[in-house]
């Protein structure tokens, strides 16, 4: 126990060298406020942090049954990921829901949010409200409901149940990412489209579309995290069907393997390499504006 | 630009027909029967405050509007019922409106691709060289400053060489100095491409300085159309005498008439307009005089049949301009009255408190159609309150629409 946690302290105490090093730089003024604030910002980061670190950390164990106790480093649980019963196929089913989740909550979304914004029509304000009620209720009843829902229809329990269940709750936050953008575009721009001889389809494929794309994106990216995160709604729809939360849940009785650390370590990772990729190429898109 | 002219769609401007358009929004008519020819190849202005309905007809042209009856012809061609896209015109917004998510050349490009013109980059490229903003083609609209935009919005419009090219108050944005210039440069524009010009503006002096004819638009119909210089001369109603310039307006009884002028009582004086610069000869009529045209005496003017005079009054306010000082003077029961003099002397001729007279040469007076009620002599205040009135009207429609 003792050398797991030395192994995450010293990972999680790398992690957070930087805010604490400029503490340290802003520490001769001497007073009360001048330490504190880097101190306690340290331990915030650190507390955050170590569960990552430690998953992270983990995923190289050499473990047997359970992941539990420190024996040693290794990389086979990185390159033989899929040889753990099930993770990979439990990583695969979370993949497709999401993919396709996505896609259907992001497609159905974008066009309900344009309905709501552009056009008049009896019940419009009490479907932008009934919107919210996914996001308000909580998963469990939601979950519950879909599946009494499911039974009663007589539908088969497996992919096309998660999916669909994700879906729905998926669009109602594409709907309102996607509603403030579609408010924010300038209705001239479209008129200047219709009179610079743009068809109705050209306008929205080549004017509308590109200009909500920054709002479809990041619902898209949303609703994937919120699908591939889910656990309560999922456990309740998917029958037979495991995906990669479901899976975690379940090994956790018996002992998690540690190719489930690596899953969430590459998660993670990749999740940081979006972040950090698309900051640097935004700064440098904005250094060459200002060049030209 | 040679080469612009010289072009596969290098078509004259087409003349735009308005026939009994009527124009209902919820709860409101932004334009009532409204009938309007504008000959190919001219630069006409439609002025009037905000809300009387000039924007709405140039949507219902452009076919961003349907029209609720009525027809609009477009080089004698029906276009009533078809769509914006299909219409052979083209509109500078007053926003502008560029694409933000395209470079300058691609917004300039973009009417052209849509109509699959095989060398839409070039002509793009021309058209940017006409309004000398073709070094900037790759930058994005958000790059440029306002008076640049705007260039490239005309350039946008004017490279489809549409039949009409349609302005929605575009140099509204700009500070005074830019606006000469492309007030300017769009005049230089329609001369060299041909176009017919239709512009939408509430500014008097704008309007008057770049169009042919000026149509004064009021409450969704049109109050009087001419030459800008016509206009000003002879104003047909109390709207235009006071929307275009300023102007005295006096109502009187007409009581005495020759061949070729009528005399109308005005407090007590005798007022003589020429017939042919009065709508009306007979019963209670409006007349009025521009402010420059009035000459300040202190001393009563000799009694001439080609001098119209009123007084004395006193000086209520003076207020120097440089080129010119203007005088409030204030006759007892005739009312104030404006005077515009040109600085001739060193020293201001009268000062506050002075009893002066003012006159007219009989030529400058003018005679309103108005009935003495509409036109009575504080119309410029109750114009106002229409135009208030007019704009909730619409502000409530666009809430409504919305």
């Amino acid at each position: 126990m003792s050398t797991q946690e030395a192994a995450a302290l010293a990972t999680a105490g790398n992690a957070v060298e930087t805010p604490a090093g400029s503490g340290r730089g802003r520490k001769r003024d001497s007073n009360f406020g001048g330490w504190i604030l880097p101190v306690y910002t340290a331990v915030a980061l650190l507390f955050l942090l170590i569960p990552i670190a430690y998953t992270f950390v983990f995923s190289f164990n050499r473990s047997l049954k359970s992941n539990i106790s420190w024996r040693g480093f290794t990389f086979d649980n990185w390159t033989g990921v899929c040889k753990a019963q099930g993770v990979c196929e439990a990583v695969g089913n979370s993949l497709l829901v999401g993919v396709i989740a996505t896609f259907l909550a992001t497609v159905l979304g974008t066009m309900i949010a344009l309905a709501l914004v552009r056009y008049r029509f009896r019940f419009r304000s009490a479907i932008s409200l009934l919107l919210f009620l996914p996001m308000a209720t909580p998963e469990v009843v939601l979950g519950a409901g879909l599946a009494a829902e499911f039974l009663t229809a007589g539908v088969q329990k497996g992919l096309v149940t998660i999916i669909l269940a994700h879906t729905m709750f998926c669009i109602s936050f594409v709907v309102v990412t996607v509603k403030a953008r579609v408010a924010s575009l300038d209705p001239a721009l479209e008129e200047a489209g219709r009179d610079l001889y743009g068809s109705p389809g050209q306008v929205f494929w080549r004017i509308t579309f590109p200009l909500l794309v920054p709002g479809i994106v990041s619902a898209a990216l949303l609703s994937f995290s919120l699908s591939f995160d889910d656990f309560i709604i999922t456990n309740f729809n998917s029958g037979a069907e495991t995906t990669f939360p479901k899976f975690v849940y379940i090994a956790a009785a018996r002992g998690i393997p540690a190719e489930a650390n690596v899953v969430a370590s590459a998660v993670f990772v990749l999740a940081l390499v979006v972040v950090i990729v698309s900051q640097v190429s935004a700064a440098a898109r904005r250094r060459r504006l200002a060049a030209t | 630009m040679a080469a612009m002219t010289g072009s596969a769609f290098a078509e004259a401007g087409a003349d735009l027909k308005l026939v009994g358009v009527q124009k209902r929004f919820p709860g409101f008519t932004a334009i009532e029967n409204l009938d309007l020819t504008i000959p190919a190849g001219s630069f006409f202005a439609l002025l009037g405050p905000s809300g009387c309905g000039k924007t709405t007809t140039l949507r219902l042209v452009a076919g961003l509007e349907e029209v609720s009856a009525g027809r609009i012809l477009i080089g004698g061609k029906d276009v009533t019922a078809t769509k914006a896209y299909q219409r052979p015109v083209n509109t500078v917004f007053q926003s502008y409106a560029l694409f933000p998510h395209l470079s300058i050349l691609e917004n300039v490009a973009f009417g052209l691709r849509r109509r699959k013109m095989t060398d839409a980059l070039t002509r793009a490229h021309e058209a940017l060289n006409l309004v000398e903003l073709d070094h900037l083609s790759a930058r994005k609209p958000a790059q440029l400053s306002g008076g640049q935009q705007q260039r490239v919005a005309l350039a946008r419009a004017v490279v489809n060489r549409p039949a009409l090219l349609l302005l929605d108050e575009p140099l509204g944005a700009l500070d005074l100095k830019l606006r000469r210039q492309m007030q300017l440069e769009l005049k230089s524009i329609q001369g060299e491409v041909g176009l017919t010009f239709l512009h939408v503006t509430h500014d008097q002096e704008e309007a008057m300085t770049m169009a042919d004819t000026v149509a004064v638009m009021n409450k969704g119909r049109i109050e009087q159309m001419g030459a800008p210089a016509i206009l000003y001369e002879l104003p047909r109603t109390a709207f235009v005498a006071n929307f275009l310039g300023q102007s005295n307006l006096f109502s009187g009884l007409v009581a005495g008439e020759t061949s070729n002028s009528i005399a109308v009582d005005i407090a007590g004086s005798r007022i003589v307009v020429p017939k042919s610069r009065a709508q009306r000869h007979g019963g209670e009529v409006t007349i009025g005089v521009r402010p420059e045209k009035l000459i300040l005496t202190r001393t009563a003017p000799n009694a001439n049949s080609a001098l119209n005079s009123l007084g004395p009054g006193r000086i209520t306010d003076v207020s120097f301009s440089g080129v010119s000082t203007q005088f409030s003077v204030e006759i007892p029961s005739v009312g104030a009255v404006v005077v515009f003099a040109q600085n001739l002397q060193a020293s201001p001729m009268a000062s506050v408190g002075d009893a002066v007279w003012v006159s007219w040469n009989v030529e400058h007076g003018f005679g309103l159609e108005d009935d003495e009620r509409s036109a009575a002599r504080f119309s410029a205040d109750e114009s106002t309150a229409m135009i208030a009135a007019h704009r909730k009207d619409a502000l409530l429609a666009e809430l409504e629409d919305s």
